[in-house]
């Protein structure tokens, strides 16, 4: 088991009891503060790039080509995870497993913890999850690890999540993905 | 929403597992020809389930789910039971109500459905216990079925409180023990299915879960007439092996024994049904 997340970054399992709540349109949520997204997303980028097995979780929103904009998303997030040496596993739907997941090529969010401890991941990116199961897996996340979560959102975003992007298209995906790349080049990594 | 949203993007097929691979590549969706035949060679849309070994209600589960005309285009409501164990494993849309209020919850996404997607086809199937249906349930059961609803109820009678460990319901045979019910059910079992026709109706039918081909016919004519009548009802027989007492092998020789006892073959099609499902058979569409 990793260690207990909350500590790392608050001491409740639940970020509306800090007071932290969603970013106002056009901002970001980085911890407790409220940033512009493009500090965010260079932070994320950073901590996906500088945390041991940096992962991207996407959700069947994203996994399903289910509309364009999916389509799109799709080679954008594989560009993203390319870009961010990070790996991907996917949530690719939210039911509950029987007799158990296999956490090395699922996360479920009903117990989305097994999958971060089982695979050491300290950072990790949330996309394409729909908002009611992402409250649910990034309050489990937070409460029993201390892996980094972030989450890019196409509606008003996640306060449970470390840093949150909201009214996340996939022509800011791009924008990501450019802004990740620079500080990909800054590391030197 | 099409069948389009279980197709997987192309960049993500190496990273997803092999079930949700074959509910793309090998399970019947939408425009084809489906049946029970499909649940020897095809991908099932129940993945697994957590219900007792040898459950009849788990078969008979799948054989309804082969039989869904359009399973992407269908809605399930269901309801807490048994059953209620089994509906997150599916892949479909599934929506747990509160225990009893299902037909009502039902009436209301079909009739959002309607006004949603008014040129296109969706199903709204109830699957429920015989303690939803017929005790907590009955009423908004029957003010479904006096309303008209264009919805499919399907009643998986096990005549027990199964899961709760064995209580007598209103489907339990007058003078069974149970665990929790030691002096014996004092009633007679309510005639739900001829509730069903007296309460409006278009098809009523009673059978056991024994016959898969039987299940499948009935559950396609239920559902049919639903689209285009009213409501339609199943009452199925699927014994809960741990309370009567049976092992895991003999569900299907208890279901075999009630066809000629208390489920022995019931039923009702209104004169317009029958004729609707006349020309469905014309059309090739049953």
């Amino acid at each position: 088991m990793a260690n207990l997340g909350p500590a790392d970054y608050s001491p409740y399992p639940v970020a509306t009891y800090d007071g932290i709540l969603t970013p106002p349109e056009g901002k970001a949520l980085l911890l407790t503060d409220i940033v512009d997204e493009e500090v965010a997303m260079r932070e994320i980028a950073r901590v996906m790039l500088t945390s041991e097995n940096a992962t991207i979780f996407p959700g069947p929103q994203v996994l399903y080509a289910w509309n364009e904009e999916a389509k799109k998303k799709a080679t954008l997030i594989k560009e993203m995870a390319e870009v961010l040496n990070a790996k991907m596993i996917p949530m690719y739907d939210y039911r509950p497993k029987y007799p158990k997941i296999d956490a090395e090529v699922e996360i479920n969010p009903n117990h989305p913890n097994l999958t971060i401890w089982h695979n050491n991941i300290k950072a990790c990116i949330f996309i394409g999850v729909h908002c009611h199961y992402a409250n649910v897996a990034l309050k489990i996340v937070r409460a029993e690890t201390d892996c980094y979560t972030s989450a890019m959102c196409a509606l008003s975003g996640h306060e449970d999540a470390m840093a949150t992007i909201r009214d996340q298209h996939s022509e800011d995906l791009a924008r990501f993905i450019q802004v990740a790349r620079e500080v990909k080049q800054e590391l030197g990594k | 929403m099409s069948v389009d949203i279980y197709k997987i993007n192309p960049e993500f097929r190496d990273i997803m597992p092999k079930e949700i691979l074959d509910l793309e590549d090998n399970a019947t969706w939408y425009g084809e020809k489906r049946g029970i035949n499909d649940l020897t060679d095809k991908k099932e849309i129940l993945e697994e389930h957590s219900l007792c070994a040898g459950c009849p209600e788990a078969a008979a589960l799948r054989y309804i789910l082969a039989s869904l005309p359009t399973p992407s285009e269908t809605v399930i409501v269901n309801s807490t039971g048994c059953t209620s164990l089994m509906f997150p494993h599916i892949a479909l849309h599934t929506v747990h109500s509160l225990f009893g209020n299902q037909n009502a919850v039902a009436s209301g996404i079909k009739r959002v459905l309607d006004w949603r997607f008014p040129d296109k086809t969706k199903d709204v199937v109830v699957l429920a216990g015989d303690g939803a249906t017929i005790d907590i349930g009955l009423d908004y059961t029957l003010q479904s079925f006096f309303r008209q609803e264009k919805i499919t109820t399907i009643c998986f009678d096990n005549e027990v409180y199964a899961n709760t460990g064995g209580q007598e319901s209103g489907s339990t045979p007058k003078g069974q023990v149970f665990k929790m019910a030691p002096k014996g059910k004092v009633f007679d079992k309510v005639p739900m299915w001829e509730l069903a026709v007296t309460s409006g109706c278009q098809y009523s039918v009673k059978l056991t879960a024994s016959a898969p081909k039987s299940v499948a016919k009935v559950v396609r004519e239920a559902i049919l007439i639903a689209r285009e009548m009213g409501p339609s009802y199943i009452h199925l027989y699927t014994p809960c092996i741990l309370e009567i007492g049976l092992d895991a092998n003999e569900g299907l020789w208890e279901m075999k024994e009630q066809d000629k006892d208390r489920f022995v073959s019931f039923k009702y099609v209104s004169p317009e049904a029958e004729e609707y499902l006349k020309n469905c058979k014309k059309e090739g569409i049953l």
